[in-house]
């Protein structure tokens, strides 16, 4: 890892409903809710705040709503934050993630975010073939060559393992575990420097996520691509992650290289959640 | 002696607080010891003095209660261990702090000399040389030629220590922690590990190893530090009135 920033986040907040002055102050772990109860909007996000760098895996581990998704989702554009800081270091420059325009966004999104979803359906495009879908990300990063895009098309599948012979088939006649390395290349298309990925391996078969969580690591080793793996899965984050992030209602509770977080967690609510899982 | 220590542990301690018990469980208290390059320094004492809690300290796995690490790294920088930024540890555990424990977390599909030959890769070894050190090394501490293809997750102890050992020693770090290195080894696989530390040792990686085998301390140690287990954890296992809780 070398140490070259590839993104900050500072004091991310994201409130659904319409908020009001008390709602942080009456949420997060110590109230144990993220709903306010003065003006009932849901605190998903608040004071989220990490540094990634070049070639690292950082782990957001969490329970269902804990807003570990949201977090990554605001910072793919998929929402919009209702507070917050967060800069994207690219290639010299940097952005101001929450300040562009929606044309800005879209270039960042198409060409320098890669995002992998729990649920294929919200990476892929069900209408068009696996090697349409790849193509697709590739025609809006500029290659408009038919048979360099069919040829890059063909070695990201080859790379994550889907068969070739297949590119041409509808996603929906996948398995869950091919579709998601659809999905997985598809992302990869244009060489993202940071990759999100949402509970990729949820729901698969123990022999296929093992097949997915080596293809990661070995996009991160020959690509330095920098990673934000959401999992409530432990084992994930043990084989994935350097560092892990825990989260709460909303909230970061504990912050850490992922082998003391998993051997010597500091807070009550990690220290629960690490022992019901070992 | 004139030369410098690579790493000095000062009046380390570490309690655990356990919430859900509401209690503090002390496991190392005031620690000190050195490692000097070349040489090997034996942390040896009865079960429960926190032996393999220091080492989990230095190695950051544990986050120390009190105390200070002070490493010297490569370029002569002086780090705490101890409140060093974890970007920081992770690039030390990459380039110069390697940690060879009893236990082996690894990729489902990765071979194991994929696995063995990782931190040279990860150093930026090119994968042909990297794999021919790592067979050099796995048949030097007798693993079966026929288990190098195969993912050591169904190894048995004695098998993933050999390719524990053979991950630590191979990436040639400039302090290597060794938990128990050969706890579970057979005699003649044991006398190569003496071997192979005595050749590491001469490279000039500083160790320190916990040994429960005094003819190991005898043969290896160059240094030796003796821990007791810190006051009051016997009342902690016997008590079964908590006056705190």
């Amino acid at each position: 890892m070398s140490n070259e920033k590839v993104l900050e986040v500072r004091n991310l907040s994201k409130v659904y409903g319409k908020g009001c002055a008390k709602c942080f102050e009456s949420t997060g772990p110590e109230h144990n809710t993220n709903i306010c109860p003065h003006c009932g909007s849901i605190v998903a996000a608040h004071d989220i705040s990490f540094d990634l760098y070049k070639g690292e895996i950082l782990g957001i581990m969490g329970e269902s709503g804990s807003g570990k998704s949201t977090s990554v989702k605001n910072l793919f554009f998929d929402e919009i934050p209702t507070s917050g800081q967060a800069t994207f270091f690219d290639d010299g420059k940097q952005y101001d993630l929450f300040s562009l325009n929606a044309q800005q966004k879209r270039h960042l999104r198409n060409h320098r975010f890669g995002m992998v979803y729990q649920n294929p359906v919200l990476g892929l495009n069900f209408n068009v073939s696996a090697g349409g879908n790849i193509a697709e990300r590739l025609l809006m990063s500029n290659l408009t060559n038919y048979s360099e895009i069919r040829e890059r098309a063909i070695e990201l599948l080859r790379r994550t393992e889907v068969l070739t012979e297949r590119m041409d088939e509808m996603p929906k006649n996948f398995s869950g575990g091919m579709q998601q390395r659809v999905q997985i290349a598809k992302a990869l298309a244009t060489n993202p420097p940071l990759l999100f990925l949402d509970e990729v391996t949820t729901g698969l078969d123990l022999s296929v996520q093992a097949a997915i969580l080596d293809l990661i690591m070995e996009i991160q080793r020959e690509s330095q691509t920098a990673m934000i793996v959401v999992t409530h899965d432990l084992g994930v984050i043990r084989l994935l992650a350097g560092r892990t992030i825990v989260m709460k209602y909303g909230r970061i509770i504990e912050t850490g290289l992922t082998d003391q977080i998993l051997e010597d967690p500091q807070d009550a609510y990690t220290q629960r959640l690490v022992a019901s899982a070992l | 002696m004139s030369i410098q220590p690579i790493l000095e542990v000062e009046d380390f301690s570490k309690t655990f607080m356990l919430h859900e018990q509401g209690k503090e469980l002390p496991s190392s208290h005031s620690v000190f010891l050195k490692a000097y390059p070349g040489r090997l320094t034996a942390l040896i004492g009865p079960t429960g003095a926190g032996k393999s809690t220091v080492l989990k300290g230095i190695y950051r796995t544990y986050l120390p209660t009190s105390g200070r690490m002070m490493f010297t790294t490569e370029q002569g920088q002086q780090i705490d261990l101890a409140t060093a930024d974890e970007h920081q540890i992770l690039e030390l555990r990459k380039e110069e702090i390697g940690f060879v424990t009893q236990f082996l977390h690894t990729l489902p599909r990765q071979s194991t000399e994929d696995v063995v030959a990782m931190p040279l890769i990860k150093k930026g070894i090119s994968r042909e040389i990297a794999l021919e050190k790592a067979r050099e090394i796995l048949g030097q501490l007798n693993l079966p030629e026929r288990l190098w293809a195969v993912s050591p997750a169904t190894f048995s102890g004695g098998e993933k220590q050999r390719v524990n050992l053979a991950r630590g020693l191979l990436a040639q770090p400039r302090l290597l922690l060794l938990d128990e290195p050969t706890a579970s080894l057979d005699p003649k696989t044991t006398d190569r590990v003496v071997e192979l530390i005595n050749n590491l040792k001469q490279t000039g990686t500083a160790m320190i190893a916990i040994f429960h085998d005094m003819d190991l301390v005898e043969k290896l140690a160059d240094d030796v530090v003796e821990l007791a287990p810190p006051i009051g954890t016997e009342n902690f296992f016997n008590s079964d009135t908590n006056e705190n809780a």
